[in-house]
């Protein structure tokens, strides 16, 4: 187990050189620079500041100092920001990022295991489609559509929820969270039945229903966690989905997290800035890709890696 | 997977094509039915839009700033903040949103066939490092990398998209893969490398024409997917930029003004909605109609 997990460990580095590479390079590739301004700056004033971000070297060398500089774990200074450094905005943002995601995900998880379990109990029933319909309604309406409707009619219509702000009541986190989970949610409904449905027609459930165990006894120890392997399995694109999905979500509900820096940077070229996000976010998905990998194996014994 | 060719061969001794037959599945399948005359519908309608309208996409008029809808004046969806009519800017948008979706769709088609024929069928060390390599890209946050794109190609809309389909090409690989591995041991192909065809020519004429199924189910699921993406980017203020539209941009533009002008946001929004509907209800009949697991 400890050797597997060390083997994945360093075969994603080759994964993450490519992350750092493509970013680097796509950043370098695009028309204009961090200082391109409406008044251009005096020449020796532009030649100072390129000297004082070493973009005045040859490509290569920048691309070598960038990767020194990372692996001490440095992302350097921010161009746009001028007094912060790429570490801190991120530090900065990232308990508000990881605060809205980690409930996100955890309502998501729940939310869509129960309604997918009690789908698959009750197949072609009422029930089952109207969950089904909900779950493709979440499938089918992306988030960046659903946060401004639901700020429409929860916000403006009903007056029941704050449409935006953020820390001072906890309303505030209540629409962008839904926003941001229910596509999950739908998702993980879906899986859930699917297997559930599976899960519930194999010998052993008839044998503890066979037996005389108590439906609640069969579905809850029995079946349940068979027919969980494959949610594990998503829970990595689901946080590669709610961590995208973060950064128009809080653009939209102006939310001081790090995905609402990422398009303003894109957008002003502020390099460091762009590529410290894109890694920091690539190192996060990677591990937690990594995580699920090692707790699917721990949950299906037919996985042995070695 | 291995299900679909083994019954193909069921099916022809009973005198059906696994076409034909699956086929007759999807016409059943009310929603898969009902979802493709409303896609035919959206795609129509977009691709008249000049004839639908008096009114043209990008005439601004001054008296009438995000006017409701009103049949009276042919403005029907209203006018946006800037005056312009919303009905036909809304097809015009779904011009932008539905060309993007095909040509990316396509691109990802041709590498992703390419990739994973070739992958499935040579084996070997070949396969090993085509698929280590999309093991590698699988690994990247994709979307951060479609906004690096839109970043470097600046205002081309076309490369960007190109630049779409190439990213999400992945998926498909794999499925080929899959498809081209358990073709691979099937008493027609062993023929043709008996007879001493071609490795390409065997791709060509028995690997990628077998593996259409899966294939027709990925492209019903990837373009909606493709037209997320666009939608999401425009949506941000970074693919389709003005006097065009996409349905990202009418959204995000109804977004900023919903609290006076709800149309403009509703109206794009159920149209994208509905495009992203009746793709996955597509995508879905066709499954259910091409894998004979789960008659």
């Amino acid at each position: 187990m400890l050797r597997y997990a060390v083997k994945r460990l360093l075969g994603t580095l080759p994964t993450l050189l490519v992350i750092i590479t493509v970013a680097f390079f796509m950043m370098r590739l695009a028309p204009g620079g961090p200082f391109d301004k409406e008044r251009r700056l005096p020449a020796e004033v532009e030649a100072n500041l390129m000297k004082a971000y070493h973009l005045d070297e040859p490509l290569v060398q920048q691309y070598l100092r960038y990767l020194g500089n990372i692996l001490r774990g440095d992302f350097g200074p921010s161009f746009q920001y001028k007094d912060f450094s790429v570490n801190e905005l991120i530090w900065g943002g990232f308990p508000t990022s990881l605060y809205l995601g980690g409930v996100a995900i955890l309502i998501a998880t729940v939310l869509g295991v129960v309604s997918g379990t009690v789908a698959a109990l009750r197949q072609n029933t009422g029930t089952d489609y109207s969950v089904m319909a909900g779950a493709m309604t979440g499938i089918a309406i992306p988030n960046f559509v659903m946060a401004p409707v639901l700020t429409l009619v929860f916000g403006l219509w009903l007056r029941w929820l704050p449409v935006g702000g953020w820390g001072s009541a906890w309303t505030q986190a209540i629409l962008p969270i839904v926003a941001l989970c229910l596509p999950q949610v739908a998702a993980i409904a879906r899986l859930t039945r699917g297997s559930m449905i599976e899960v519930l027609r194999s010998n052993y459930v008839r044998t503890a229903r066979a037996k005389g165990l108590p439906e609640r006894i069969t579905i809850l120890r029995h079946a349940l966690k068979a027919a969980m392997l494959p949610v594990v399995s998503y829970l990595g694109p689901a946080v590669a989905g709610i961590i995208t999905g973060s950064v128009v979500i809080e653009q939209i509900f102006g939310i001081p997290g790090i995905g609402r820096y990422f398009v303003q940077a894109a957008l002003n070229r502020d390099y460091t800035l762009v590529m410290g996000i894109v890694i920091f976010y690539g190192v996060l998905i990677i591990l937690f890709n990594l995580a699920v990998d090692l707790i699917y194996s721990l949950l299906d014994p037919k996985v042995r890696y070695d | 997977m291995t299900e679909i060719a083994v019954t193909a061969g069921a099916e022809e001794f009973k005198g059906r094509s696994l076409w034909a037959d699956a086929g007759r599945r999807l016409l059943r399948n009310r929603a898969a039915v009902g979802s493709a005359i409303l896609l035919a519908g959206i795609a129509l309608a977009a691709a008249f839009a000049p004839y639908l309208s008096p009114h043209p996409y990008d005439e601004v008029y001054w008296d009438l700033i995000s006017a409701p809808p009103d049949v009276m004046s042919a403005h029907l969806f209203g006018t946006d903040q800037n005056g312009r009519d919303l009905f036909v800017r809304t097809l015009y948008g779904g011009r932008t949103s539905l060309t993007i979706g095909i040509l990316a769709t396509l691109v990802s088609l041709a590498i992703g066939v390419a990739w994973g024929a070739a992958a499935g069928f040579l084996g070997g060390r070949v396969d090993a490092v085509l698929m280590r390599t999309v093991d590698v890209l699988y690994a990247l946050p994709f979307l951060f990398f479609v906004i690096l794109l839109t970043v470097v190609f600046g205002r081309n809309i076309l490369l960007i998209y190109v630049g779409v389909g190439a990213v999400s090409w992945l998926d498909m690989a794999r499925i080929v893969r899959g498809q081209a591995i358990s073709l691979k041991r099937k008493e027609f192909v062993e023929a043709a490398v008996a007879g001493g065809v071609s490795a390409f020519n065997i791709v060509r004429r028995h690997i990628i024409p077998n593996t259409l199924g899966p294939v027709v189910v990925y492209i019903t699921l990837t373009v909606p997917h493709v037209i997320l993406t666009e939608s999401f980017i425009s949506f941000l203020g970074l693919g389709v930029q003005e006097p065009d539209t996409s349905w990202g941009v009418l959204i995000s533009e109804g977004a900023r003004s919903m609290e006076t002008a709800w149309w403009a946001l509703v109206f794009p929004a159920v149209f994208l909605a509905a495009t992203l509907f009746c793709f996955n209800f597509i995508g879905d009949g066709l499954r259910d109609a091409l894998d004979p697991k789960d008659r």
